[in-house]
């Protein structure tokens, strides 16, 4: 991902706090960004109603591929959340990316 | 013929439901072969449900020592395993579906709607800084957004 330029930046509604301890435990030094309220989540659509934990709105999986211009070129909206993206698709779709 | 006779068909049969069950979670999840779809326990259930049938016929066959217990026993034994994989089917191919169609997400071609969120220093950090920011000296070329479901 470095090497093709990819900054990978993790989004959900879990607090700083949460994510901060989600990356020490994994070794995660990527960007994580909280989105408690879901307004982001909901900006792009992809809010999934009542999934949460305490049946609050969560992020339903999803991952997009944005050039420097701001535009994307390449979305994996799954069908099934078992289902993610690769890091090998997002390699592939970045190499269109100069 | 010996009465007494455990009733293995049964018994393996229970046992490797749970194995089925569980070693998707512990072990199959964590190969790309087997990952997005269970084959692998779903051909363990297969043999499964081929050992609890031999299981329930031997359990309710007339030479049981205890016939009423035995037939007890089966039925519990059977109808449990069943439940288990008929959740755990339910759970992969049913529930992990239940998704939101998301019709207003960006599509390729489209801008990517700006914002501004926490990061886990609590600095707020904006996409469009996200995309000049240099990583380590060298600017980025693309940012990859990856919204997932958290509590994890």
């Amino acid at each position: 991902m470095k090497e093709a330029g990819v900054r990978p930046v993790a989004i959900s509604i879990d607090s700083p706090e949460e994510s901060r301890n989600l990356a020490q435990g994994q070794g995660y030094t990527f960007t994580i960004l909280s989105d408690p309220n879901a307004e982001v989540i909901r900006r792009y659509d992809l809010v999934h109603a009542g999934a949460g934990e305490k049946g609050n709105d969560i992020a339903r999986p999803a991952e997009f591929l944005i050039d420097l211009s701001g535009t994307v070129r390449w979305v994996n909206l799954t069908e099934n959340y078992m289902v993610r993206a690769r890091p090998e698709q997002v390699l592939e779709a970045a190499k269109s990316i100069k | 013929m010996n009465v007494r006779r455990l009733n293995w068909p049964l018994w393996v049969g229970l046992l490797l439901t749970l194995g089925g069950a569980f070693s998707f979670l512990l072990i199959f999840v964590w190969i790309p072969a087997t990952r997005d779809f269970p084959w692998a326990n779903l051909l363990i259930f297969l043999i499964a449900v081929v050992l609890l049938v031999a299981g329930i016929r031997r359990g309710f066959a007339s030479d049981r020592k205890r016939p009423t217990a035995s037939k007890i026993v089966t039925s519990l034994v059977a109808l449990f395993s069943f439940a288990v994989i008929a959740l755990f089917i339910f759970s992969v191919f049913v529930v992990a579906r239940w998704l939101p169609p998301s019709k207003g997400a960006p599509q390729v071609g489209e801008k990517a709607p700006e914002f501004k969120l926490q990061d886990t220093t609590g600095r707020q950090v904006s996409l469009s800084q996200l995309l000049s920011e240099p990583i380590n000296g060298t600017a980025p070329r693309s940012v990859l957004l990856v919204f997932y479901r958290g509590y994890w």
